[in-house]
């Protein structure tokens, strides 16, 4: 059996289950210390005095440090943003807060202690005086009139205003069409949440410069961040490892000012230093997802085809602009907006705004899933003022199957795509028709099977990741280019290390990528490991997020392996006294064409070239190959979901009773990782339509910053899922691959919606806000009912 | 996640324990540690001392046979786990264990105690209103002995007891299910703590086809477990249909001040009380009936 698309267990996990894996906390230098981070309590407010007299007299503390003894040093920088639009406000953003706090968690002292307890203690005696100001906390009421203002330099809190696609030819296409809906709607703002808690151990050595542990889905960018804006010391004399990482799920992109103040800590006192954010640290200073206040319009014409869409949102920034920030609500968001639909005109705007909250930034999905619940749920509302089945109204938009590649009006360019099959095989799995047979029986007589409201949500999405190629993203405003590296390294006995540029965290990559490696070469699997996550043993690289991994990180390693195939044969022709053009590579050897048991072995290759005692004129000895892919395009997945819902009419209640997802990533490397990453995705998309949201107060406190009050998706609460997958190959990488990971988080919010709001159609509700609370249905269904 | 300091005492009785409770300024007994902890590590509580109960053998464990009046005794220590799986309990006094069974995960049940839980008098926990339903007396020993309090006058506001400090519940006696009765606690969890955003605890005795005798009352809708006398007064002796059951929990349902969060306000609360309140009901009068 091929290794390649085949589902064999993931390598990782016997270590990772049995505690085996070793994370930043597991980590300890000779001569730590702990760093205590003292965080700013008001969403507002001026620092008039820090005293850290009493805390310093605390036995056990190191030192402490303010923002102030930062800005003055030498190795003292700012957090840098990597995403540039036109006339971005970019505000300084200090690694410790200087004058002002401008969100709760806001960084203002650093205690250092020999425990982590005694840094905490001492954390809680630095008295701080806070002159506390309004906070502009709603990312559309900051933009008003008498808003609080977070940065002087950016007026009505604005921080970028952008635009996309032909207004005026959308505005005629509206003002020509035969039925408009329109939707107003807030995505909810959501924690990433991952299991491991962000955290950094740093160490500083005179001659070997500084060594920084962190919780890294891309450590090249975060040296490359910390040496260009945050430390001052060289790219090469700063070393970061991602050890074993927890999850991110976005939130561990992002160069945060943390990593920052440990390094400077670890430089100024010349002992490492270990951070670990609380849960509750991590609620205020991660950055969030989310946060959308948006009003969409779909125009339809006479028969049903879409002739327009329009979005205008207001999307949070926080209080400071995270790493790739300003991209996620414009350039990840705004162009998803076409969906699978052929609509022929298309205009977004979009108001980036400050708001004295946590930072938002790319969480799982990141601008897509917000796009495609703005046009998953037009679909349904347009579907219903046009009295059509919304299976129907969405097959009568598809793209169709031979339009592709697909110009949208939001700039993508579709390469593949046949978005009828999974909504057919979704369908079926469902048992569509049936359902709303039984949905129509419920409706005519209430009262059988409890009562309870039958609802059935549809979600045609597609996504688009493996963002590239980096001169498009670079003139979008990318400050990174976005390809991938691999460097495939053949031992002389023939076994192999991969190391790339893509560092995993929980996605399986020592699997996915070795079975690559073994399928491509015909060698076993245990000949190959995968070395990733350590900027000194890696050659440069972009890191893992936005579904890249597969569609880029493994392209690259299929290059190099090319490469590694081309020297071998060149060998192998001069050892066989072959011409090259006669030598075929298969199953583990180089063969002369035609000539049975005329061959060299992949082990007998590899030993000369490294041995070098016969090579051909001029080749150099080794065999070990580097690549830099850089994908033509994204790669588009998509695919249809269906939830099935019961709704408790008595008391808002909602039962996932089926969910069915059928994905399109093209060809799939193991098809069990594929359904880890599609049933990850789901928990974390339903968790946001039914339960999550970070809620912040008028005065700007975050009242849902632990597990007590923010509602993760637990086993319990979730269904068991119905997978199943089309394929359709990308057809401009080497592997034929799509994403993958964030798909069920963009495909299920609008389908577990739409589904309720199909249930509550008999009550003429026609949209509700995420989290879909009991409460919050219960009040549809029963408006101004006094209890 | 980081308590403050303090000092730990391991108690080798109840009797020392009432001692060194008396001799520790803001000392606290540490039983499961499950509610207490966590208080602990968000810094909502700094006591000065701990005084560990949870290996008093004498205060642990659901006596096999009923001790006089038919009651039952259940240790303040027993674990949740232990109420859940008590062969006596299911068969003789089930609602108590059918509500243990529902208290958090298999870990929160594990360290959990009874005692633990009605002394923090969380109004979201799952075993007061159980208690009140039941009718059950909690026993406590202090510096001056012992005394006995039933469980509607032990929990008299959000968090607090009538236990006074330096004193210990030791026991919990609960009524054995009477012939011909049914009881059913059915909860609405919190999705992001799983606590009760409500919890409906009732009891009904049937002969024949009417209603002789029940109870209600309810968790997580107000401070103290909310008692529905006037609910089960007009229940009694009516027929115990549905409608029945609807007429009375719409009429005589009062919650004076209901409980409401960022989840729940205090108005849904009510609506589910009603709700749950009422198929609460049906559910004991079914098993009374099976
Ligand atoms: C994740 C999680 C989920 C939970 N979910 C639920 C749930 O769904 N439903 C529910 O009901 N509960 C829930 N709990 C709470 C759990 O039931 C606790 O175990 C219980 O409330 C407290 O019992 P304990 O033995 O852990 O007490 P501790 O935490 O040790 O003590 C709690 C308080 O009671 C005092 N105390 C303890 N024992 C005695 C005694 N014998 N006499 C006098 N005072 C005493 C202590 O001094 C302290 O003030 C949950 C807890 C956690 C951590």
């Amino acid at each position: 059996m091929a290794v390649l698309g085949s589902s064999i267990k993931r390598r990782e996990d016997p270590a990772l289950i049995t505690g085996e894996g070793k994370y930043i906390d597991d980590l300890t230098l000779p001569g730590m210390t702990w760093a205590a981070i003292v965080r700013s309590p008001h969403a507002h407010a001026r620092i008039k005095s820090i005293d850290t007299s009493v805390a310093k007299k605390t036995v056990g503390v190191v030192a402490i440090f303010t923002g102030k003894d930062i800005a003055d040093s030498e190795h003292g920088g700012v957090v840098p943003v990597g995403w540039l639009l036109p006339d971005l406000k970019t505000p300084a953003h200090p690694i410790l807060a200087v004058d002002k706090v401008r969100h709760v968690g806001d960084g203002v002292a650093v205690v250092l202690a020999e425990d982590r307890y005694t840094a905490h203690d001492a954390a809680e005696q630095v008295e701080i005086d806070y002159e506390p100001l309004e906070a502009a906390v709603d990312p559309k009421a900051a933009t008003e009139e008498g808003a609080a203002l977070v940065h002087e330099e950016a007026p009505n809190n604005i921080a970028f205003d952008w635009e996309l696609g032909d207004k005026e030819k959308t505005n005629s296409g509206f003002a020509a069409a035969a039925h408009t809906v329109a939707l107003d709607l807030r995505n909810n703002r959501i924690l990433p949440f991952a299991i491991e808690p962000r955290g950094c151990l740093a160490h500083y050595d005179k001659n070997r410069g500084l060594t920084l542990r962190m919780t890294s889905q891309n450590p090249h960018v975060h040296r490359l961040l910390l040496s260009l804006a945050s430390i001052a010391l060289p790219e090469h004399k700063i070393r970061v490892i991602a050890p074993e990482v927890g999850g991110g799920f976005g939130s561990k992109i992002h160069l945060y000012p943390d990593e920052a103040i440990v390094s400077w800590c670890a430089i100024r006192t010349g002992r490492p230093v270990k951070w670990i954010a609380t849960r509750s640290e991590g609620s205020t200073t991660d950055a969030h997802g989310r946060d959308h206040v948006t009003h969409a319009e779909l125009a339809i014409d006479g028969d049903g085809k879409i002739s327009g869409l329009r979005a205008d949102t207001h999307a949070a920034m926080g209080a400071y602009l995270s790493t790739f920030a300003p991209a996620v609500p414009t350039y990840l968001h705004g162009t998803l907006l076409s969906g699978q639909y052929d609509i022929p005109a298309i205009y977004v705007h979009v108001t980036g705004t400050f708001t004295n909250t946590a930072p938002v930034d790319a969480v799982r999905g990141a601008g897509r899933p917000e796009a495609t619940f703005i046009v998953e749920r037009l679909m349904d509302l347009g579907a219903r003022a046009m009295g059509l089945d919304p299976a129907e109204f969405r097959r009568r938009n598809f793209v169709s199957a031979d339009a592709f590649p697909y110009q949208t009006q939001v700039a993508l360019a579709y390469d593949s795509g046949n978005y009828e099959p999974a909504l057919d095989k979704a369908l079926e799995i469902a048992g569509y028709a049936q359902l709303r047979a039984d949905q129509e029986n419920r409706r005519k007589s209430p009262g059988e099977d409890g009562g309870k409201l039958l609802g059935v949500g549809l979600s045609s999405y597609i996504e688009a990741c493996g963002i590239a190629p980096s001169a498009v993203v670079g003139s979008l405003g990318a400050q990174a280019g976005l390809y991938e590296s691999a460097k495939v390294r053949v031992h002389p006995t023939g076994s192999i290390t991969v190391y790339t540029g893509s560092s995993a965290h929980g996605q399986g990559h020592e699997t996915t990528f070795a079975q690559i490696v073994a399928e491509k070469l015909g060698v076993d699997i245990d000949a190959v490991d995968v070395i990733h996550g350590d900027t000194q043993e890696v050659q440069f690289g972009m890191g893992t997020y936005g579904s890249r991994s597969a569609a880029v990180g493994g392209s690259a390693i299929v290059r190099s392996i090319e490469k590694i195939i081309a020297k071998g044969t060149t060998i192998a022709a001069h050892l066989l006294e072959a011409a090259e053009g006669d030598i075929e590579f298969e199953k583990g050897e180089f063969r002369v064409k035609g000539v049975p048991g005329k061959a060299q072995s992949w082990g007998d290759v590899c030993l000369m070239a490294y041995l070098a005692h016969n090579l051909p004129e001029g080749l150099e000895p080794g065999l070990e190959e580097t690549s830099f892919y850089d994908p033509a395009n994204f790669t588009y997945p998509f695919g249809t979901h269906v939830a099935i819902v019961e709704v408790d009419p008595e008391t808002g209640e909602v039962e996932i009773l089926r969910y069915i997802a059928v994905d399109d990533c093209g060809n799939q490397i193991n098809p069990m990782i594929v359904e880890g990453q599609v049933h990850g995705g789901l928990a974390y998309g339903i968790g946001q339509a039914l339960w999550e949201e970070a809620v912040y107060n008028q005065a700007g406190q975050l009242t849902t910053a632990t597990l007590l009050d923010y509602a993760m998706p637990k086993a319990h609460q979730l269904p068991s899922y119905e997978t199943a997958s089309t394929v359709t190959p990308c057809p401009h990488n080497p592997l034929g691959v799509k994403g993958i990971g964030e798909a069920g988080t963009i495909a299920s919010p609008p389908a577990i919606v739409n589904a309720v709001c199909d249930a509550l159609s008999p009550f003429g509700v026609t949209h509700l806000d995420m989290p879909l609370t009991p409460e919050r249905i219960w009040r549809a269904i029963h408006p101004g009912e006094d209890a | 996640m980081f308590p403050a300091k303090c000092d730990y005492y391991r108690a080798t009785s109840a009797a020392e324990a009432i001692d060194l409770l008396g001799r520790h300024d803001n000392a606290r007994l540490l039983a499961g540690g499950h509610s207490l902890i966590p208080m602990m590590k968000l810094r909502l509580c700094e006591p000065a001392a701990l005084i560990d109960i949870g290996r008093l053998e004498e205060l642990r464990g659901v006596s096999e046979n009923d001790i006089g009046d038919n009651a039952l005794r259940i240790g303040a220590l027993s674990t949740h786990t232990e109420i859940a799986t008590s062969e006596t309990l299911r068969t003789r006094c089930s609602l108590l264990a059918e509500a243990a069974r529902q208290i958090g995960d298999p870990q929160v049940r594990n360290k959990g105690t009874i005692g633990g839980n009605i002394a923090h008098a969380d109004p979201a926990s799952d075993l007061p209103a159980v208690l009140v339903a039941l009718g059950a007396t909690i026993h406590i020993l202090g510096p001056n002995g012992e005394r006995s309090i039933a469980a509607p006058s032990f929990f008299t506001d959000l968090l607090t007891t009538a236990l006074e400090p330096n004193e210990i519940v030791t026991t919990i006696e609960v009524p054995v299910a009477p012939p011909g009765s049914g009881s059913a606690y059915l909860k609405v969890e919190h999705p992001a703590s799983g606590y009760a955003v409500c919890g409906a605890a009732a009891t009904m005795t049937i002969e024949g086809s009417s209603c002789t005798a029940a109870s209600l009352a309810f968790n997580g809708v107000a401070a103290t477990p909310v008692h529905a006398e006037a609910v089960t007064a007009a229940l009694a002796g009516t027929a115990a249909d549905d409608s029945a059951f609807r007429a009375a929990v719409d009429a005589h349902l009062e919650i004076a001040e209901p409980l409401g969060d960022l989840h729940a306000s205090g108005e849904y609360r009510v609506a589910l009380a009603k709700v749950y309140g009422r198929r609460a009901l049906e559910k004991a009068r079914d098993r009374a009936l099976s």
